[in-house]
């Protein structure tokens, strides 16, 4: 329940503080209408579209409604996927105006006790931590390696959770150890020739649970000639609190990214998270009313370049690139082509890999329903929207599907285990199917693949 | 007023979940794509066929409740906004195409259906559906014909209107009739039809519809014709027409118009001239060769910088998509965003287009002008500012005057938006208070308790005519 006082202080913070010229210049074309999954999976409901959530919010501000439990509940819905964006011809910035809005209620609501504990967790006691990750992270490894998994699943107590989670405790990657996770090191020499000098900006979900795929993207980077500058002192981006109404804490953290890289003196900061590349992309626009900070974000959030980009851009596509023949497809990170625009980039790649059979999956660039913590809090929408793209993704016939951000590899894992098809087709993040192209062609040209634990690693560390 | 009791019945009609009368959701349904409109519905029904449809009809006209149909909201002149409350009755659930006639060349649809679908499903096996609205991706069969809308193909094709063989409708006292036929040739009394197209949901609600197909021309080219003097890209238009040449699409657009649509589309359209025509020609491949060249000779006659034919069909989509988004991309330079629909016969389109820029600058306006030039349909658009109450007033004068200027060269009000709310105090200028009468008999003996769309059309007061300055 909101009470009436809540109500109020929401809607005087509205007026405040909602960009009144941004929801004035929907002109309610409703463009973007068949862009939005939520809009399409509700059955063409408007309260569930860009344009009818931009009417409420505006509604708000006027006054002319409440900030009531139906106006929360259709702000919640939202993926923030930001289809809307790209097809919205007035360039209505609908992901600031829901961050923002989602930000005025969470910070004047009081939550359930529960729902309190899970999201002080979350976002004040683990994320923001790497350390804390590291060790939550190896605390999976060891329920995952020490026999409790299986015995978890097979004494069926997982069916006590909601369905989402007990299958996503089975499609999980198996998690590093935390001497794994302990060895990232700060600084890495290009292999070969080097042509640019970047930072790598390792993200914390990426750098414990997905920290393989995190050394594939410093690998990949290695072999196209970039120095890596990995600064210890960077944090989470802040995406899952800015997207979930944490604004303040967002900021907080941006503070510390931006410190973090700002005198490293590199051409680009790169990143494989579709998800995280779009919130610091957007730096400059969450600290843009800080005047001491505007500046400073400005010009980090330049510099922010996803990895398939970068690749484009050094010719790795050009490399020898070779995988067994198969068909593969590609789902779309909905922040990396919504926000960033990057789309054709990890086509280009995907495409050069011989062997390989692209079949374009309709509907590619729509969400797949994981969107942060969607898929757990919102489990039956997102289990609707994953279940459609599905149909989409089996229409492939691909035994490879490839994701660009840690959220959509689960999502797309989870489909995989829904519909009985783990032993037949894989989910894979791009830079760890390259790594494999990489490896398989080297293996075939040489005779010798090229051995990833003999590296640089070790060398280049300057701490 | 819808009270307790009347909701049980609308309830038992179509189910609870297909019944809203939260805020929230009125709230979604109290505009339409028309700046500076909104008003709440008392309640949103969504039925799934006709006799769902002809019982809520009878439930409102016992208790008097305006109905409001609405497609998808995207027409310019308020017409589905509930100015006077009520019920909004969407049509979600009634979205099938129900039949393609191969023989007869017809597709029969629900009025839900989005055009576009409808586009994609009747191309799939070679025919052709002509009316193509700018809006065609997201509003619906049933609100084109409500609107009876137009679009980039209407210079050589025609209107919705042109392609309605045959409804199905509910009028306002619950009888269910069938207008028209898959018949060529049909003189039975009174042209029902046509009299529901374009009626803006004041007169009934259409629940089916015969739509007229013809075959796929085999071929078509683009072109765009760049200009450095906004006055000879129109007279080009009337230059083609002139010339027995009709083309498909025959679209103008101003230097302003373009640089907002490059700006969203990011397709490399030239920014840096006055005004470009963009021209579509379709047929059989030699025509299409020996029309291009020709219009493309009168183009440089009229002194156009230059011209261009785009060489792939990739190129050309991009073109007429662009051209698509030019309303909503005007948005991006201020707030609100007023675009009126003046239409003028297409010989005086030159006259027309000098007029809009003299007022322009008369009222200290920016107009920004794209539209369909070849049918003489044009849109001024101005980027304002509600808030400006005082500019506000002079957009009202400035568009009053070009409404004033359009009927005087022969033309109308409105080309295929519709009247509405928006233009209904302007109907009389073009109709003449005899022709307001005569349809206001018509509306009477349908709708006596005047409960289909009220306050739409039919304005209660009419404007006074500005003085024209010469």
């Amino acid at each position: 329940m909101t009470t009436s006082k809540e109500k109020q202080i929401i809607h005087d913070q509205f007026k405040e503080k909602m960009d009144y010229d941004e929801l004035l210049n929907c002109m309610r074309c409703g463009f973007c209408l068949p862009s939005c999954p939520t809009y399409i999976e509700s059955g063409l409901k408007e309260s569930h579209s860009p344009r009818g959530r931009i009417a409420l919010m505006k509604a708000v501000v006027d006054g002319i409604i409440e900030p009531d439990e139906d106006v929360e509940r259709t702000l919640e819905l939202c993926l923030g996927c930001r289809a809307c964006e790209p097809v919205c011809p007035s360039g209505v910035k609908y992901g600031h105006l829901l961050e923002e809005a989602r930000d005025i209620i969470n910070q004047n609501k009081k939550h359930s006790l529960p729902a309190k504990v899970i999201r002080k967790t979350v976002f004040e006691g683990l994320f923001p931590h790497p350390n804390r990750m590291k060790f939550a992270t190896s605390l999976l490894g060891f329920y995952q390696r020490s026999g409790i998994q299986k015995i978890a699943q097979k004494s069926g107590v997982m069916r006590l959770f909601p369905e989402t989670m007990a299958t996503m405790e089975k499609v999980l990657p198996k998690a590093p150890t935390l001497k794994e996770m302990k060895n990232r090191p700060e600084f890495l020499e290009a292999y070969g020739k080097r042509n640019k000098r970047v930072a790598f900006f390792s993200g914390c979900l990426m750098d414990t649970m997905f920290l393989e795929t995190n050394n594939a993207t410093t690998k990949l980077l290695q072999l196209a000639g970039c120095d890596i500058v990995i600064p210890k002192q960077q944090t989470c981006c802040g995406a899952l609190h800015g997207h979930s109404g944490e604004k303040a804490s967002a900021k907080e953290l941006a503070k510390r990214n931006i410190q973090a890289f700002e005198e490293l003196e590199v051409d680009y900061i790169i990143t494989n998270a579709g998800g995280c590349g779009a919130f610091l992309v957007d730096y400059d626009h969450l600290l843009n009313k800080d005047p001491e900070w505007r500046e400073r974000a400005e010009a980090f959030a330049t510099k922010i370049k996803d990895v398939s980009s970068i690749l484009v851009e050094m010719n790795f596509f050009k490399k020898p690139l070779k995988l067994t023949p198969q068909v593969i497809t590609y789902q779309d990170s909905c922040h990396l082509r919504n926000v960033q625009g990057t789309y054709f980039e990890p086509r280009t790649l995907l495409k050069s890999i011989e062997g390989v059979t692209y079949v374009e999956m309709k509907e590619a660039d729509r969400c797949c329903g994981s969107a942060g913590i969607y898929n757990i809090v919102e489990s039956e929408m997102s289990m609707q929207i994953l279940d459609h793209k599905m149909v989409n993704a089996k229409a492939t016939n691909a035994k490879t599907i490839v994701t660009a951000n840690p959220g959509c590899l689960l999502q797309m894992k989870l489909g995989i285990e829904r519909e009985g098809l783990s032993h037949s087709v894989r989910a894979i993040h791009i830079v760890d199917l390259l790594l494999e192209a990489v490896e398989t062609a080297s293996l075939t040209t040489s005779g010798n693949v090229i051995n990833l634990n003999e590296d640089k690693n070790d060398i280049g560390l300057t701490s | 007023m819808i009270t307790n009791q009347v909701k049980q019945k609308f309830i038992e009609i179509v189910g609870s979940e297909n019944y809203f009368d939260s805020k929230t959701e009125r709230l979604v349904y109290s505009y339409d794509a028309t700046p500076n409109f909104q008003s709440m519905p008392d309640a949103v029904i969504v039925p799934s066929n006709k006799d769902d449809v002809a019982s809520i009809v009878k439930l409102c006209n016992a208790y008097h409740i305006p109905i409001v149909p609405r497609g998808s909201g995207t027409n310019l002149c308020a017409g589905t906004c509930p100015t006077e409350g009520g019920l909004v009755i969407i049509f979600t659930r009634m979205n099938q195409i129900l039949e393609i006639d191969e023989e007869n060349l017809t597709v029969t649809v629900q009025p839900g259906v989005i055009t576009q679908d409808l586009i994609n499903a009747v191309e799939q096996r070679g025919l052709f559906y002509p009316p193509d609205p700018s809006s065609m991706k997201i509003s619906t069969i049933g609100g084109n014909i409500n609107e009876n809308s137009g679009g980039l193909r209407g210079l050589k094709y025609g209107v919705t209107r042109d392609y309605v063989l045959a409804l199905e409708a509910v009028l306002p006292n619950g009888d269910i009739i069938q207008t028209g036929g898959k018949l060529a040739k049909d003189v039975a009394g009174y042209d029902l039809t046509r009299l529901f197209v374009g009626s803006e949901g004041t007169l009934c609600v259409i629940t089916e519809a015969t739509l007229k197909l013809i075959p796929m021309p085999e071929t078509k080219k683009t072109m765009l014709a760049l200009y450095e003097d906004l006055e000879a890209a129109a007279r080009t238009v009337s230059s083609i027409i002139a010339n027995r040449i009709i083309p498909t699409t025959l679209e103008f657009l101003d230097q302003p118009t373009l640089e907002v649509v490059e700006d969203f589309a990011k397709i490399g359209l030239p920014t840096d001239v006055k005004a470009v025509l963009l021209i579509e020609q379709d047929g059989t491949a030699d025509i299409v060769e020996h029309d291009m060249e020709k219009i493309r000779t009168i183009c440089l006659k009229e002194q156009a910088k230059s011209v261009q034919i785009a060489k792939t069909t990739e190129e050309a989509a991009a073109l007429t998509a662009a051209r698509r988004a030019a309303l909503s991309a005007l948005a991006r330079l201020k707030p609100t965003t007023i675009l009126e629909d003046a239409t003028v016969p297409r010989s005086e389109i030159a006259k027309m287009v000098k007029a809009i820029n003299e007022i322009a600058e008369k009222y200290n306006v920016k107009i920004c002008t794209f539209g369909h030039a070849g049918d003489g349909n044009l849109h001024p658009t101005v980027p304002t500012d509600a808030r400006n109450e005082e500019e506000m007033e002079r957009v009202e004068k400035a568009f009053e005057e070009i409404f004033a200027r359009a009927i005087e060269l022969g033309g109308t009000i409105t080309g295929e938006h519709g009247v509405g709310v928006m233009k209904a105090p302007y109907l009389e200028w073009k109709l003449g208070s005899a022709g307001i009468s005569a349809m206001k008999a018509i509306k009477e003996a349908f709708d006596p308790n005047n409960i289909m769309n009220p306050g739409k059309v039919f304005a209660k007061e009419t404007r006074k005519r500005v003085v024209v300055s010469k």
